[in-house]
């Protein structure tokens, strides 16, 4: 092809590292399917639903999540899509573009509780609940936090003991997403040899799932405690092939790869709402664009989107080559969470007064990351998973 | 009728929400702009799957266009259809609504159909005569405008929209059906369909292919020209109305002098 002199190569500002010539034609599609999803079924609700800190036809909305594959899309068979990482990868950020609330809901369900029974649970497990968690007709919740065990899971108290064939699971779980509206929940508990995961029907007697309120994040995302009051389980409810903290941190990698790239669609969001309004707000004479202290913001901003976008992209071709270690898992969910936090920051300040307005999307994305950068895993322990990583010392015990 | 030969006529359209540019011919440049699907073309898509789903039957996708249509026809298969006619010759550009008409309707006796299904418009030329052309030159029935369709036995039956209502239409099979967004709404893609639709049957078909004369399609085909052309001018200031007590009936004079009201 011949190219004319003014055909240079041109930055595009919505898309700063060039990832779309990146993308296959397939990624671009599964991308183009989510953000008409979110454009035509989440972005004209999210806000209300927000601000109320309701989600009003969340089963309805999943069962469309469903019916285009978004639950559990990474795994095989039972109805699962079986699509790539960097597909579910490309689906999170779309959807974390809309609201993290919507991502926390597929995360938990695809990464969490599905890839739980999927990697760890039996055949019966299996044909029982994938089909109809893949298709959005019984939503999943995992509980591993718990009031006093949250960094440190190991400290955990919740417990299952035997009674004859059966198990008695007791014990409390704290900060559960999808918790009062699940289905069925993959609860961890410490047993005689080591802490086992558990399939619990929401009906199960002594099982209630009481919604936490006055949350200042993630409101369009249900939270919840588990109570387990001596619930009786029969003997296949553990899952059989996992034993050890092995079996809920390799979910919670699972998930985590989900984040780091959601996160940046939160960030993506909240940087072209402040390009689109620094280019239009005019202070002084003159759009606050303009100005040079407003371009830093900006441009600060496209770098970290763009720099965070290709460790995304690169760390999911490796996810996809079965190359991928989890310290990798903790750069990525590190880096995302923490500059996506600071762009949304920087955005809000862009916005003046009307950043702090939900008329515009970025407070809410802001609060949102607060929840983010927390969950699956804090700022300082993926910090110290890399430090053990690059110094062979463990610094978690002081 | 054991299976429903449905055939789909999709075209692939300036993004409406970007700037579209004409060529010096005053046609509307199809290379620059992202191209996306018709958008009634979606519904007429969605309204094919669901009578193949319903009677059993296949569903065939047919995009007129140049090479970047493929995108829109993988779209429509993604979407389900079963496979897809592109109909690509450089020829073809330029051509008007007579002249796709034409170049549709050779494809449509090649391809075979019991029912054809289309938009009843397009968002970039808007004529919404290519139906009842199609239907002309194949010698079917037409149904237009249908907000309604029942396929049952050997015949068809609409809703055909009108101003205040709607008029119920039956025709007999193969027939030419056009939809309106009222009928349906469209399905995504799902991530199975997008794997899919790598696989699904794609047949390129030339003018030559079609043994359609060059001469009766394209710009030099074209039965209407553009004389001249003008930019829209750029929106001006609007009005502001104060209200001092007056403000209601200003408004009224304002649209009332614009015969709205
Ligand atoms: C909205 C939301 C949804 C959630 N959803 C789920 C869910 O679905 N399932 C689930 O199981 N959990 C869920 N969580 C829980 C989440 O994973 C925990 O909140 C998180 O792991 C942190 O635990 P914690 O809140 O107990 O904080 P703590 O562990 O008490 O930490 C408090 C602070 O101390 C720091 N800290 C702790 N130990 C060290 C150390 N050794 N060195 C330095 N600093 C340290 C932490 O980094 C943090 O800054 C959710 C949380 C939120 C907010």
């Amino acid at each position: 092809m011949s190219s004319a002199p003014s055909a240079r190569p041109r930055l595009d500002p919505h898309d700063p590292a060039g990832l779309d010539s990146l993308l296959s034609e397939e990624e671009l599609a599964v991308r183009q399917t989510v953000r008409d999803f979110c454009a035509d079924k989440i972005l004209p609700h999210v806000a209300s639903w927000y601000e109320r800190g309701e989600l009003p036809g969340v089963r309805e909305l999943t069962r469309e999540l469903g019916k285009i594959g978004l639950l559990g899309m990474h795994l095989t068979g039972y109805g699962c899509a079986g699509m790539s990482a960097v597909d579910y990868g490309l689906a999170c950020l779309e959807l974390e573009a809309a609201d993290s609330g919507l991502r926390s809901l597929v995360s938990v369900q695809g990464s969490l509780a599905m890839f739980a029974i999927w990697k760890f649970g039996s055949q019966a497990h299996k044909s029982e609940w994938l089909p109809r968690m893949a298709a959005g007709e019984a939503i999943g919740c995992f509980g591993l936090t718990e009031p006093d065990a949250g960094s440190d899971p190991a400290s955990m108290r919740t417990s299952a003991s035997r009674d004859g064939s059966d198990w008695i699971l007791s014990g409390r779980k704290m900060w559960i997403t999808n918790g009062s509206i699940a289905d069925i929940a993959v609860v961890w508990a410490r047993t005689g040899d080591g802490v086992r995961g558990f399939v619990v029907p929401a009906g199960t007697p002594g099982f209630s799932a009481p919604e936490i309120k006055h949350k200042g994040s993630l409101r369009a995302s249900v939270t919840a405690e588990l109570v387990l009051d001596s619930v009786r389980l029969p003997g296949d409810a553990v899952l059989p092939e996992v034993t050890g903290l092995r079996g809920p941190l390799s979910c919670l990698n699972e998930a985590r790869f989900g984040i780091f790239w959601g996160a940046l669609g939160a960030a993506r969001t909240c940087y072209e709402t402040a390009l689109e309004y620094a280019k239009t707000r005019e202070q002084f004479g003159h759009p606050i664009a303009a100005y040079q202290l407003t371009q830093e913001k900006l441009a600060n901003m496209a770098v970290e989107l763009a720099k965070g976008q290709l460790l995304a992209l690169h760390f999911g071709r490796l996810k996809d080559q079965g190359r991928l270690a989890p310290e990798h898992v903790s750069i990525a969910k590190l880096n995302s969470t923490r500059e996506a936090l600071e762009i949304c920051r920087s955005a809000r300040t862009v916005l003046g007064g009307n950043g702090i307005s939900y008329e515009f999307p970025v407070m809410r994305h802001m609060a949102n990351l607060e929840s983010v950068l927390t969950y699956e895993g804090t700022p300082e322990m993926h910090t110290l998973v890399i430090g053990q990583a690059l110094t062979g010392h463990s610094a978690f015990r002081g | 009728m054991t299976t429903l030969n449905i055939v789909v006529c999709v075209k692939q359209v300036p993004d409406t929400a970007v700037e579209r540019t004409l060529t010096p011919e005053g046609t509307l440049d199809r290379e620059s702009p992202d191209g996306l699907i018709n958008e009634l073309d979606e519904y007429a898509i969605e309204e094919g799957l669901k009578i193949a789903e319903a009677h059993g039957g296949e569903v065939t996708i047919l995009s007129m266009g140049p090479a970047k249509a493929a995108d829109s026809v993988r779209k429509a298969l993604s979407m389900g259809a079963d496979k897809a006619v592109h109909v690509l010759d450089d020829g073809l550009a330029g051509s008007d609504a007579l002249a796709t008409s034409a170049a549709l309707a050779a494809a449509l006796t090649r391809v075979g159909f019991d029912l054809v299904i289309l938009g009843s418009e397009s968002t970039d030329a808007r004529t919404g005569v290519v139906p009842a052309m199609l239907a002309e030159r194949l010698g079917v029935p037409q149904l237009t405008l249908a907000a309604t369709v029942e396929v049952s036995g050997a015949g068809v039956t609409i809703h055909r929209l009108t101003e205040d209502g709607y008029a119920v239409v039956t025709g007999s099979l193969p027939a030419v059906v056009s939809v309106v967004e009222k009928i349906n709404e469209p399905r995504y893609p799902t991530f199975k369909g997008i794997m899919a639709a790598k696989k699904k049957p794609v047949r390129t078909l030339t003018l030559a292919d079609l043994a359609v004369d060059t001469g009766a399609v394209g710009l030099a085909g074209a039965a209407t020209g553009i004389a001249d052309w003008a930019a829209r001018p750029p929106r001006t200031a609007g009005v502001v109305v104060k209200d001092e007590g007056d403000g209601g009936s200003q408004v009224a004079g304002f649209l009332a002098e614009r015969k709205f009201i």
